[in-house]
């Protein structure tokens, strides 16, 4: 699996670090941290390239066929 | 239906074994159930079995979208064992190794039930510190458990590699009771001794939807085969619950994970029970067909591919290649993916969904299969009487709102680390 990352280019996966579901608002409140969306297709999600650009990234990616649609730095989306 | 003997064997070898009938009912959807198992794996046909057997509900429906047995049932790789820590988790995994032990003579069907052995390496002190500490619980809980030291890890298997510089073996903890079970053959026993209590199993019936009335409580289920109407609703679909109980509006602290695992060519005996890597995690025992069967970490990123990516592949091999130099010259098979349900503290979760006459059994992270007596046992308990059974009162939904999670590796709310 290979991640376009918008600054670094086509990165292997490993580079990555995962965190998952990149609708949950960091609020601290028990369902943002514990609970996650979890579809069978396109979903948003935070990967971190750490051995990269040190960027936060948000993928979109197929969970059924691992096809990635678009990767955006996070801030970007933020602000 | 034929009990399975020794004379109904010989009976059968004198007719050229043309005289079997088929283990179990192919069964259509009737309209209406008192409860309806959609799932029809492991955990879903246990359950049907044990609310026949020890709760008197014979109306019951186990939904299978595809085969019975065709999920995770048929992709993990058949331990069994009950060597947790946590006050939470031990009591509910013995009483799951305690069913296995009398699981063929109670099925009247042969699981090929192994208790080989499941030995735990550790490779430094403080590792040996963590595995002491984890067998005196063990056995606080009742479990059995045993410390080795390096001269008994030798005897047990003298073909690891001792002499390593990085991760050298200090010694081993020990559970005797844990093994391997045949897995189809969990399957099918179940299946086999519910059916013939009156359960319908109903294949290539996929769940489309969950019916509710006005005041939102479960009524039944839409399938691919035509509505089917229920008084409670049991979710045992592991790897698919978020997408199940999202049919229900329900989010879950759960994400689908790939986890792979590896079988290669037979070789005659030379594993002698479960070994387990403490440096890495790699973990590998032998098949009665003689196939090392092994894996390790999941891939890490939410997946419903149910197959997985090479660099997980190079690390398990390398895991493998540490700890056993001898397999490097074994050919590898096959190796496949399932789809995981991890949860954020890594314990599952049978409990009542916060909807009326919906219940959930479901966040089995990658360790769903030698919970599977166990986990039906508990979770017809809980649909019969609306109640936790004793041993998984703690696997409850609202623990992570609570903050009574039960995280037995210590990892926090990640479920790709655990």
């Amino acid at each position: 699996m290979r991640i376009p990352c918008p600054f670094c280019g086509d990165r292997d996966a490993q580079e990555f670090v995962y965190r998952g579901d990149a609708s949950v608002a960091a609020t601290g409140a028990p369902d943002d941290l514990y609970l996650r969306e979890n579809p069978a297709g396109p979903m948003a999600e935070h990967w971190y390239h750490a051995r990269g650009c040190r960027q936060w990234l948000v993928v979109v990616r197929d969970t059924r066929t691992h096809e990635i649609h678009s990767a955006t730095f996070a801030k970007a989306i933020a602000s | 239906m034929t009990r399975y003997s020794f004379l109904s064997l010989a009976a059968q070898a004198l007719n050229g074994h043309r005289g079997w009938s088929p283990a179990w009912r192919d069964a259509s959807p009737a309209p209406a159930y008192d409860v309806v198992i959609i799932g029809g794996g492991g955990h879903g046909l246990a359950t049907a079995y044990y609310l026949a057997r020890d709760h008197g509900i014979a109306s019951v429906a186990v939904l299978e979208k595809g085969w019975i047995g065709g999920g995770n049932a048929g992709r993990n790789t058949t331990i069994i064992r009950s060597n947790y820590e946590l006050p939470g988790n031990a009591p509910f995994y013995e009483t799951a190794m305690k069913l296995w032990e009398g699981l063929e003579q109670d099925l009247n069907y042969n699981a090929m039930v192994s208790q080989r052995g499941v030995l735990n390496l550790f490779h430094s002190d403080a590792q040996r510190d963590a595995y002491a500490r984890r067998g005196n619980a063990m056995r606080m809980h009742g479990i059995d458990a045993k410390l080795l030291d390096l001269a008994d890890v030798r005897r047990m298997a003298p073909f690891l590699n001792y002499d390593q510089a990085r991760f050298p073996i200090q010694g081993g903890l020990l559970q005797r009771r844990g093994g391997t079970a045949r897995h189809d053959a969990v399957v099918w026993g179940y299946a086999r001794a519910a059916s013939n209590r009156g359960v319908d199993i109903i294949q290539n019936c996929e769940v489309t939807g969950v019916v509710r009335d006005a005041k939102g409580a479960v009524t039944g289920v839409e399938t691919t085969r035509g509505a089917i109407r229920a008084k409670k609703v049991g979710l045992a679909v592991a790897g698919h619950s978020s997408r199940v109980a999202a049919m229900a509006g329900l989010r879950l602290p759960i994400e689908s994970h790939v986890l792979q695992a590896f079988v290669s060519e037979g070789l005659k005996p030379i594993i002698p029970g479960v070994i387990t890597f403490g440096a890495g995690h790699f973990y590998i025992s032998q098949s009665d067909k003689g196939g090392l069967v092994f894996g390790g970490d999941i891939d890490g990123y939410n997946s419903y591919a149910a197959r997985g990516n090479l660099p997980v592949v190079e690390d398990v091999c390398e895991g493998g290649m540490a700890l056993m130099p001898m397999i490097g010259r074994a050919r590898l098979l096959r190796s496949w993916g399932g789809v995981c349900d991890m949860t954020m503290d890594g314990s599952p979760i049978i409990d009542k969904a916060p909807i009326p006459g919906l219940y959930l059994n479901a966040g089995w992270c990658y360790g769903g299969f030698k919970a599977t007596p166990g986990s039906g046992l508990c979770f017809a308990h809980l649909i019969a009487r609306d109640a936790p059974h004793p041993s998984a009162e703690a696997f409850r939904l609202d623990r992570f709102a609570t903050g009574r999670v039960i995280d037995e590796k210590g990892q926090g709310a990640q479920p790709n680390l655990h």
